[in-house]
């Protein structure tokens, strides 16, 4: 093993990094953000209503997400009318010539099919009797969403959340697949420079295993903070005796 | 006692074998994605220059070719890690891959050129390029050439995978231009329907410097490992003798009127 490799493209693999890590917390943030009211078209009575979000996680989640990459990127470039509007310097569809939006884009729609179900799961799974008391209360639905059901679905979300980022990070490697240099597509390069995959792959490796334990840490911490509530009691401090 | 020195002599043969490697079976990979050198038939096996050579070079050396299939950035880590005995996929024969594996001699050669859109003032120069995206495919000696006098100099160098890629990002405007071998890109795409606004702008780049000479390599060999000696002097034999019996020409003009062997 020649750690020369990787010392001397350190600072490949740093960029490289710095380029997964926001492509994943932009895309994660802003499939997050759709994902919620979504979710709540996804749980609607209304059939027509959840069943056209249904189409969309449906599509999303049959099929790859390397598949979704390579038509945003390569396949919408094809038509002659994106060509015309990026001669035009069109400043909408001017982002659809960058690696980096495409990659965004795809990554977002993907993340948020996801996210929708995970939350519209956890609001199916609010307790009944939580519901009955608010309507007792006399809460309108958009109150009873606001208060009760959503903090409820996402607190119980959290744990399936983290593993949605956490594949996320390691999707996001197909990222290379349209020229982003990520940490794989630093790998990629270095192995083409050094011919050493082992080096190469092995400390692109060791990258994303440093950042998935970092995200788990983070997600232990968020679900020790907001669902104490649920979490078995610790024993209690010593009953004081009666006097 | 009989059944020890059968072993035995199983033994021996086997260890006769491995030392010295009969090369009546040669497993030859190329990319299948660089036409017209090689690339994938609609019957899904492989074809191209390359390949039509390499099935020559077996013929003279009476015998059989098995042709693999394998991607360019994993090419030489993989002819080290034995699986398959040559590289014939149009590779350049540069010093930072002799490191590696050993070349025969070259069987053609080919100048660098920069690919855009006809017309267009673009030249194979720093100058010429400051401010514009010019694509590459990874891992090839255009990538060492664009990382090496142009990247981070104002050039943004975008690498791809597969030379393909390059030219679909070129017609789609992503790329101002294609930094490219020149034979590959006119026999493999200002020729075809695709590439018929495109040309090659400014000089071929044969490298002017010694400095630029060793990026781009002297001529395009077939890589072999380091102690296959063998098989390569083997390899430099049958090329000399299709080259003197006219089978090299007879394949090369299938693909290319003019000359591609070079001086």
């Amino acid at each position: 093993m020649d750690t020369s490799v990787i010392t001397d493209n350190l600072a490949q693999y740093v960029s490289g990094a710095w380029l997964t890590l926001h492509l994943v917390f932009i895309s994660c943030l802003c499939g997050l953000a759709l994902a919620i009211p979504l979710a709540v078209l996804r749980v609607s009575r209304n059939h027509l209503v959840s069943g056209t979000v249904g189409v969309y996680t449906y599509f999303f989640r049959g099929t790859p997400m390397l598949v979704q990459l390579l038509l945003i990127y390569y396949g919408f470039a094809q038509f002659q009318w994106l060509q015309d509007q990026w001669q035009a310097e069109h400043p909408l569809w001017l982002l659809f010539r960058e690696p980096y939006f495409c990659a965004l884009l795809a990554f977002a729609l993907n993340t948020c099919a996801y996210t929708t179900e995970i939350i519209a799961g956890s609001m199916r799974n609010v307790p009944h009797g939580e519901i009955e008391a608010a309507r007792a209360m006399g809460m309108s639905y958009p109150t009873l969403l606001r208060r009760i059901v959503l903090p409820s679905a996402l607190r119980r979300a959290i744990p399936a959340y983290s593993n949605e980022i956490i594949l996320m990070l390691q999707g996001s490697s197909i990222a290379s697949a349209v020229t982003l240099v990520d940490i794989t597509g630093a790998a990629r390069n270095v192995y083409s420079v050094h011919f050493a995959p082992f080096e190469a792959f092995v400390f692109a490796g060791l990258i994303y295993l440093v950042l998935t334990f970092a995200l788990v840490g983070a997600f232990r911490l968020a679900e020790r903070h907001w669902l104490a509530h649920l979490q078995p009691r610790k024993s209690a401090a010593a009953p004081v005796p009666s006097a | 006692m009989s059944k020890l020195a059968f072993f035995a002599a199983a033994l021996l043969a086997v260890s006769v074998n491995v030392q010295a490697k009969d090369w009546s079976t040669i497993r030859m990979a190329t990319e299948g994605a660089y036409p017209p050198f090689n690339e994938v038939g609609s019957d899904g096996a492989l074809r191209g220059l390359d390949v039509d050579i390499g099935n020559a070079l077996c013929a003279e050396l009476k015998a059989k070719c098995v042709w693999v299939k394998q991607e360019w950035d994993g090419m030489i880590p993989a002819l080290i890690s034995r699986k398959f005995d040559t590289i014939i996929a149009s590779m350049s024969v540069t010093e930072e891959r002799k490191k590696k594996v050993d070349f025969t001699d070259k069987y053609y050669s080919s100048p660098l050129a920069l690919i855009a859109k006809s017309g267009s003032p673009l030249r194979p120069a720093l100058e010429s390029l400051k401010g514009k995206r010019v694509g590459v495919q990874r891992g090839t000696v255009s990538d060492n050439y664009a990382t090496k006098f142009w990247d981070g100099k104002g050039v943004t160098v975008v690498r791809y995978a597969k030379q393909d890629e390059a030219y679909l990002d070129l017609g789609s405007g992503r790329m101002d231009a294609a930094f490219v071998d020149f034979w590959e890109a006119h026999g493999g795409f200002l020729s075809k329907p695709d590439g018929k606004s495109y040309s090659v702008l400014g000089d071929k780049v044969f490298g002017k410097t010694a400095e630029e000479r060793a990026v781009i390599g002297d001529g395009i060999g077939i890589a072999v490992r380091k102690k296959d000696q063998d098989l390569k002097a083997a390899l430099n034999k049958a090329l000399a003798a299709i080259r003197a019996n006219g089978t090299y020409e007879k394949i090369t003009k299938r693909y290319f009127v003019d000359d591609i062997y070079g001086q």
